[in-house]
């Protein structure tokens, strides 16, 4: 991965992405094979490292009697090139928190406090787990800005994440994990084009088939459940069966189409894997 | 350095507002020392000679006051401090410590230092409330006291350190720990006097820790002398659990 980039980790569950980061951060001993971060080996140079990544956890707590101006001035002092956690604290919107419990913080809250304290040793590579998992949609949206600035102030992004949403917003580039391999890495509108090249349209209509739908350019395959209809295809599909449907008289209110997704290129690529395997 | 005076100095705070570390540092012990003078109070009758065995030929406020200063120390090695190290495990601080590049030593370190800095506290308030409340006596010599006394602080540190390494969780330690402490707690000299046990209760008793490290303190406090035997047995505990901790520690 390359400086200053968000590059994202994605997979389902128990495929590797956290496994992989923890030897990255030279958490855990890896089995095999060759891995550098920033030029060292996290298996030998573990210390070296430390202090010039930054790690908020998935899955891991803070003494709950402990308040945020002492997490942060702990984890300051452990670290040997620590920035103002002052500063950390306005900036991450902690500062009416200051004197709060550990325990009493709201989960967004305690992700913004995880955030400021993988950055309080000024990293150059911070790995971000799953930190918007078990968040509400404002927060969540408020975490993303708060990674762009992050990268903003020079500092690459490693980011394990489960939504494709996030992924798709956040990072430069992305790899899809799989059975602990690396399924596919590119750019999520890469990823797209390549693995989820169908578009469908969607609309109601009497329950009735529509065989001629299948003459639209690009059309794949025609079905229906009840009155719901789909076309499968690529290209402008969209224009094309809204046009042969108006011809035909029939001018559904609800028609719409849906474009290719980095969930669906997710869902294929996960699908290929397994029918290989 | 900075950063074991920093842990360590968090550590207290945590301590502090943590009121089931208190009540095992400081209400227990004191618990004890009122129930038992008040059951027993201190006088002594010079003529009774199965009195004087049982009780060492002093008054049985005098035979315990010793041995609330060990049960400050059990209590800091079997419960609090297992405790904060298996509850922090399981919780992901200690992964977190291990993250931000912390060493093993400074965590545990961290840890022993506030728990010999609350056993001392402890240890000193029984003392002082024994003497002034029920008049019981000071040692006779103090260095043997104080060197008695840090070996069993040492001893019961790495015993701590110990049962919070090997045990799966803080739940697992609770269990243990508090079944272990209550034993020792009756068993070791400072509930019924060692010679009023059964030879079974006495055969377990003489496999505790404690009982060794109560022996070796009331000797030097009542002026007895010092006892190598008791001594050597209970650094040997201290030093078995050390190593064995030090081999079995995990940060997950």
């Amino acid at each position: 991965m390359g400086t200053g980039e968000i590059f994202g980790i994605i997979g389902a569950n128990g495929s590797g992405k956290t496994t992989t980061v923890e030897c990255l951060q030279g958490l855990r001993q890896r089995d095999g094979g060759a891995v550098s971060v920033l030029g060292l080996d996290p298996g030998i140079q573990r210390d070296a490292l430390r202090h010039r990544i930054g790690s908020q956890l998935q899955e891991s707590a803070l003494p709950e009697r402990l308040k945020v101006w002492e997490a942060l001035d702990l984890f300051a002092a452990l670290s040997p090139r620590a920035r103002d956690w002052r500063q950390l604290v306005e900036e991450w919107g902690l500062s009416e928190k200051r004197g709060t419990a550990f325990s009493d913080l709201s989960g967004g809250q305690r992700q913004r406090l995880f955030v400021a304290l993988a950055l309080v040793n000024d990293p150059e590579v911070v790995f971000l787990d799953e930190m918007t998992t078990g968040l509400d949609p404002s927060a969540r949206h408020a975490a993303w800005d708060l990674v762009r600035q992050v990268r903003e102030r020079g500092t690459t992004v490693v980011l394990v994440t489960h939504f494709m949403d996030e992924a798709e917003a956040l990072c430069d580039r992305i790899a899809v994990f799989e059975s602990g391999q690396i399924a596919a890495i590119d750019s999520a509108p890469a990823l797209v084009s390549r693995f989820a090249d169908q578009s469908v349209v969607h609309f109601s209509h009497a329950g009735e088939d529509l065989p001629w739908l299948a003459d639209c350019p690009g059309a794949q395959s025609v079905a229906r459940h009840g009155t719901h209809h789909t076309v499968s295809g690529d290209g402008p599909l969209l224009a094309y069966v809204g046009a042969a449907l108006v011809a035909h008289g029939i001018a559904p209110l609800d028609l719409r189409g849906e474009r290719a997704t980095l969930e669906q290129a997710f869902l294929r690529i996960a699908e290929h894997k397994a029918g290989s395997a | 350095m900075r950063g074991v005076q920093k842990l360590a100095w968090v550590e207290v705070k945590l301590f502090i507002r943590e009121p089931i570390a208190l009540v095992f540092a400081f209400a227990f012990p004191f618990f004890m020392l009122f129930v038992l003078a008040g059951v027993f109070g201190n006088d002594v009758d010079p003529t009774d000679e199965e009195n004087l065995r049982v009780w060492r030929g002093v008054g049985p406020s005098d035979y315990y006051v010793s041995t609330y200063v060990g049960l400050v120390m059990a209590s800091a090695g079997l419960v609090t401090l297992p405790l904060r190290l298996a509850a922090y495990r399981d919780a992901g601080v200690l992964r977190r410590y291990r993250a931000a590049g912390v060493s093993v030593p400074v965590v545990l370190g961290a840890q022993v230092l506030v728990s010999l800095g609350m056993s001392v506290l402890a240890a000193a308030g029984i003392i002082v409330s024994s003497t002034l409340i029920y008049d019981t006596v000071l040692p006779e010599n103090w260095p043997l006291v104080i060197a008695g006394i840090g070996l069993g602080l040492l001893t019961f540190s790495c015993i701590g350190v110990l049962l919070g390494a090997i045990l799966p969780s803080a739940r697992a330690v609770q269990g243990a720990g508090l079944t272990l402490f209550f034993v020792m707690m009756m068993i070791s000299g400072s509930g019924p006097p060692l010679e009023v046990l059964t030879s079974v209760m006495r055969a377990v008793s003489n496999a505790m820790p404690l009982t060794h490290l109560n022996l070796l303190v009331q000797d030097a406090w009542l002026g007895f002398g010092w006892s190598w035997w008791e001594a050597l047995i209970t650094a040997a505990f201290g030093a078995a659990s050390g190593i064995l901790a030090v081999r079995f520690f995990r940060w997950e």
